[in-house]
């Protein structure tokens, strides 16, 4: 149970079998908007806005963001679970599941529905969301996942009886209501429920912001036990970095709807190349250190009118000419480490700005 | 020293069910701790969530009542407020800030409100200029201003910026003591540290004691003066924050700092103090 972030496969070591070799999931280029008309007056927020990045097999990659930066119309939008007024503008969502490579837009609606939970699942922020609070846990796996394992009803609660055993979870919760469950209980079993199917793709959509930490400790663990027992990757987003650091492989940090970096976890810590990123790691709290941090001045912007060039130049202590003119490119200024910032691409190449 | 606040062998007790399967639920225990008027200070409260610190904070506002033992303010016992002058007075004194900024305020009605109710309450103010005065000066504490304020709906403002608003709620009657029931734990990262730092320039600049209520240890750490730790409403460890949080031993405290997530601990000696220097404009 282990979470120290040396246990952590490199960037390189997931690739296994031939099938490894094609990214799990292609995202390029993806806008996604929210449109609205209403007495002919139109506004338009671009809640994802030229978003591209990848996500291989068999690892976890972590999504970090403020409230209202995008994150969650992102995997919205991945999930195809969309209905306006948000409407995806342009670029594709591509996976490439054992079955072949699929863009999720070009789908018909009864091939999303066949590939939800079976090959993309979902584990929710909230709990109680999920669970039904008038049946009892075991009509809830029934409900989500019967129909994705086929057999026999016997059969199918004998494979939700051992999965549970695999997760050690007592199978007597499956007769419990959820209120009968404490938050932590109920956040592992949504977890379970998430992976009963075994898919090969999880979106964890803040799984544990709700919990306290001892609980957290816990529901991370397991979940880190589960992809590593199955060699599915797991789409990870919350903005507790420190969560970020002990779990995730490689992570991604959005501001104002883009992304503004990537790379892999430990060297998005050690040496964050965007002042936004940079930021958010040196103001985290730790035990031990009474160094005094600050807050970032300043207010996210509005989606619905983000400023000009760099959407983070208002409140970026670097900031320079260009950062108010003209929008940074997402570039790889390191290996595997992707960053949207004029001043640092100049650094990283010896330039000044001015 | 005089006592600022006194909480003795305060304990709370909630009966469910009937006359059969009678069910009681320990929520506070016998808490003891005071704080004195001469040194302000940021006193926190650690537990996991059931452990009974919200119960506590509830009793401290004198919104419910302890069921055993004793809670004074300035040397007066709680539970003989009654009269709505005196509820109102205590009130002055001894302000609550919530968790959830988002759900604090109705999103029907304008934040600029909140602080003239306040002003027009507690500070008996009658004419407008009086009451914006009152409004501006405590929102000039938390670094925002009336003008920025006036008008806004809570939709228009970010998570922080509400939380600073409604400590400035708080402040309008200049009271001596403000409980913050998990004042950051909706807040984002990025502006986490400001409301944080803030309640540091409260206790520094305007004297007013903060009794800190959190499960994040980090920020405890961070601000805290002295602590309790609390499990299942019992007070397993108090004392010093840094002390007590650098050398635990009761088993329980020992429990929650183990699961604290280490932020790079394992190559923190590598980390920049300061973020990256680059090239300046």
């Amino acid at each position: 149970m282990s979470l120290a972030p040396d246990v952590h496969p490199g960037p390189g070591s997931s690739a296994g079998s031939a099938a490894a070799t094609a990214p799990l999931l292609e995202v390029s280029g993806l806008k996604a908007y929210y449109q609205m008309r209403f007495f002919g007056i139109s506004r338009e927020v671009r809640a994802v806005d030229d978003v591209t990045f990848t996500i291989r097999r068999n690892e976890i990659y972590g999504l970090a963001g403020e409230s209202s930066s995008g994150k969650s119309t992102l995997i919205k939008t991945i999930a195809r679970a969309i209905r306006p007024p948000l409407n995806v503008v342009g670029g594709t969502v591509v996976f490439t599941f054992e079955d072949g490579r699929q863009d999720i837009y070009a789908m018909s609606p009864a091939q999303v529905a066949a590939i939800r939970w079976s090959r993309l699942s979902y584990v929710t922020q909230g709990s109680m969301n999920v669970l039904n609070p008038v049946r009892r846990i075991r009509s809830t796996f029934v409900d989500f996942a019967a129909r994705h394992l086929g057999g026999s009803r016997r059969d199918f609660l004998a494979a939700v009886e051992s999965h549970l055993a695999r997760l050690s979870l007592d199978p007597r919760v499956l007769d419990a209501y959820p209120h009968e469950l404490s938050g932590g209980m109920r956040q592992r079993l949504t977890i379970a429920l998430a992976t009963i199917c075994r898919p090969e793709f999880i979106i964890a959509d803040e799984p544990t912001t709700a919990l306290d930490v001892v609980v957290q400790k816990g529901v991370l663990a397991m979940l880190r036990e589960v992809q590593q027992e199955m060699g599915s990757s797991i789409l990870f987003v919350t903005h507790d970095m420190a969560v970020h650091a002990n779990l995730t492989d490689r992570l991604g940090i959005m501001y104002a709807g883009r992304l503004v970096e990537e790379g892999p976890t430990r060297e998005v810590f050690q040496r964050p190349l965007h002042p936004y990123t940079a930021h958010l790691i040196a103001s985290l709290p730790r035990l031990g250190d009474d160094m005094r941090k600050t807050g970032l001045p300043g207010a996210p912007p509005s989606l619905a009118d983000p400023p000009t060039g760099c959407r983070f130049h208002p409140r970026c202590p670097s900031a320079v000419g260009l950062c108010r003119e003209a929008s940074p490119p997402m570039e790889e200024l390191e290996p595997g480490h992707r960053v949207a910032c004029h001043v640092a691409k100049a650094h990283a190449e010896g330039r000044r700005l001015s | 020293m005089t006592a600022l606040l006194e909480v003795r062998q305060a304990s709370k007790t909630y009966t469910s069910g009937g006359l059969f399967g009678r069910h009681v639920v320990r929520a506070v225990a016998g808490v003891d701790f005071s704080l004195t008027s001469e040194r302000p200070e940021v006193f926190t409260i650690i537990g996991e969530s059931g452990s009974g610190k919200s119960t506590l904070a509830r009793m401290i506002l004198n919104s419910v009542p302890p069921s055993g033992g004793s809670i004074l303010f300035r040397g007066r016992d709680l539970a003989t407020i009654r009269s709505r002058r005196d509820r109102l007075a205590f009130m002055g004194e001894v302000q609550p800030v919530f968790q959830n900024p988002f759900e604090a305020f109705n999103p029907l009605k304008r934040l600029d409100r909140y602080l003239y109710l306040a002003a027009r309450r507690f500070c008996g103010a009658r004419t407008r200029a009086d009451v914006e005065g009152l409004a501006d000066a405590a929102l000039r504490k938390v670094g925002l201003s009336l003008a920025e304020v006036r008008g806004r709906f809570p939709h228009e403002m970010s998570g922080g910026q509400l939380q600073r608003v409604a400590i400035a709620r708080a402040l309008v009657p200049e009271p001596a003591l403000v409980v913050a029931d998990e004042p950051v734990s909706m807040i984002d990262a990025s502006l986490r540290m400001t409301i944080v730092n803030m309640f540091r320039t409260l206790r520094d600049t305007f004297g007013v004691s903060i009794i800190y209520i959190t499960h994040d240890l980090a920020t405890a750490y961070y601000i805290s003066d002295r602590l309790i730790i609390m499990e299942k409403g019992e007070v397993v460890e108090s004392g010093p924050a840094r002390a007590v949080l650098d050398a635990p031993s009761h088993p329980y405290s020992i429990k929650l700092l183990q699961a604290v997530l280490p932020v790079g601990n394992a190559w923190r000696d590598e980390m920049p103090a300061e973020p990256r220097s680059q090239p300046a404009a």
